[in-house]
């Protein structure tokens, strides 16, 4: 299994990606998706549901849905901040191609990008270290 | 402790992903669901089902006794023949559903008879401890067979051309839910059942564990017509839910009644043996009952999960989902689930609430996927 240095992880499965780019009003954007790992436990996704775009989401509140065939999971906020965009090549309305989370997982498959609310939420996500210890790979 | 079948470490070499299921560690799948799941519907995928539970019930009155706890009526099979059924408790429920095949008596004496059932994993201890109540009032021996017994579901629609080269029986005669005790793969005594839970057709075979390995080595060395796949629990689920097939656990269980599960087709009210809850089947038969176990298919992309409640339009609940998935042949999200009998009716519309958000589900007629129309 891959887990990226750059990123940082969640309980929860999923990582987050800090990007060079800030909203006009100078709020930090960052990438979140699931990690090869839980792509791998979920199996096949066949649809991904984000109803959440132009919402403020509290960390760790459920911010959409992802279909695998044998089961259902909710994606949880990492951090608290608000849903600027949904990959398009993954939504319902756009590609429609949710495998793309099975298949690069940290690259074409990134689920939402969100602009931060507060960063000093951000030490409380893992590094790569840690969660590697934690799936045990 | 998790028990293994002794295909354990083939299923890790296969890079299967492995999961306790019913104590044992079992393959959910191998590379990919849906692949396995098409490759039953088209070609042939191989199960192992090893950890399925397995009783002999042997002697003058064998018969009696499986017509006493059975639900369906053993008295109609003749040697060879095999039929679903299920053991219902004293309370209108259900204690597991199984196979009845009636044996050959080439290993009776004179007068007895020979059956052995199958049954749910999950609930081999259960059954076995539901049958003794019964057993002591009839002359049998009932011996639990479980732990010696592999069992392999070759089933596709080319199951009968790959096997066919490892046998001298003629598969080809043997008609669904018959069986025939042969040789195959050159092991002797192997139950050659043209059963299976997957509606593709194909045959299930029950060997002694120390054969398993080598029968499945050699299954999976074929490649004529097709190779065969090794398929997992994950579609073994989505192929028997496309069916409408019920899994013990999920859509019947202690609580629930043969007739709520649409399962009167197996219930021989008529027979002249009695069985547990005779008399309230035959109630619910006569007067009706509240609440039926339906078929639904969901007009969304969300899909529905065991556990999830159904509501009318009015928001009140009503009922709920037992089984539910992605149908891999269909590609649309269905389920089945307990809804009152003014709800289960052809078309009927109800909501399925996934968290906050509605589905809407519409009832339709069982099998969802007709195997008529399958290759």
């Amino acid at each position: 299994m891959n887990f990226p240095d750059d990123l940082k992880y969640t309980t929860e499965h999923e990582w987050v990606r800090f990007t060079d780019k800030k909203t006009d009003d100078g709020r930090r954007i960052v990438e979140i998706g699931i990690t090869d790992f839980a792509q791998g436990e979920l199996g096949e996704l066949v649809y991904i549901e984000v109803d959440t775009i132009g919402d403020t989401v509290a960390k760790d509140a459920v911010f959409g849905t992802v279909e695998a065939v044998k089961t259902t999971s909710d994606l949880f906020m990492p951090l608290t901040g608000e849903v600027l965009e949904f990959n398009t090549e993954i939504s319902e309305d756009g590609g429609d191609n949710p495998g793309l989370i099975n298949s690069d997982p940290y690259g074409a498959g990134w689920i939402v990008r969100v602009a931060l609310t507060d960063e000093s939420q951000i030490d409380m996500l893992m590094g790569v270290g840690a969660y590697r210890e934690l799936v045990g790979a | 402790m998790i028990l293994s079948t002794p295909l354990e470490s083939r299923h890790i070499a296969l890079g299967a992903k492995m999961t306790e299921f019913a104590g044992y560690n079992m393959p959910i799948l191998y590379t990919n669901l849906q692949e396995e799941h098409h490759a039953v519907r088209k070609d042939v995928g191989v199960f192992d089902v090893s950890h399925m539970g397995e009783f002999i019930v042997k002697g003058k009155q064998a018969l009696d006794l499986v017509q006493r706890i059975s639900s369906n009526n053993a008295g109609t099979l003749a040697i060879g023949h095999a039929q679903y059924s299920c053991l219902p408790n004293e309370n209108g429920g259900i204690v597991d559903d199984m196979l009845v095949y009636r044996l050959p008596e080439d290993m009776c004496a004179a007068g007895e008879q020979a059956f052995m059932l199958v049954v749910n994993a999950s609930n081999i201890k259960k059954d076995w401890d539901h049958i003794q109540q019964y057993a002591s009032d009839f002359d049998t021996r009932i011996i639990d067979i479980s732990d010696q017994t592999g069992l392999l579901a070759v089933q596709g629609p080319k199951a009968l051309e790959l096997l066919q080269p490892l046998t001298d029986v003629n598969l080809k005669d043997i008609a669904y839910y018959h069986f025939v005790k042969g040789t195959i793969a050159g092991i002797d005594n192997v139950i050659i059942s043209a059963t299976g839970y997957t509606g593709s057709g194909g045959f299930e075979l029950y060997v002694e564990n120390k054969d398993l390995v080598g029968l499945w080595d050699t299954i999976m060395g074929l490649e004529l017509p097709v190779k065969p796949v090794p398929a997992g629990l994950g579609a073994r689920d989505t192929l028997r839910l496309e069916m409408g097939f019920c899994l013990y656990g999920n859509d019947i269980d202690d609580t629930t009644s043969v007739i709520e599960a649409g399962l009167g087709w197996i219930t021989k009210l008529k027979k002249a043996s009695t069985f547990p809850s005779k008399d309230i089947f035959m109630a619910q038969k006569t007067n009706g009952v509240t609440k039926k176990l339906v078929g639904f298919i969901v007009d969304d992309r969300r899909v529905p999960r065991h556990g999830y409640p159904v509501c009318d339009a009015d928001g009140k609940e009503i009922g709920v989902v037992t089984s539910g998935t992605m149908s891999p042949t269909l590609q649309v999200p269905l389920g089945l689930a307990y809804v009152p009998t003014a709800f289960a009716a052809l078309d009927t519309t109800f909501n399925v609430m996934a968290g906050s958000k509605m589905l809407r589900a519409r009832v339709v007629k069982l099998p969802f996927v007709d195997p008529n129309s399958l290759p």
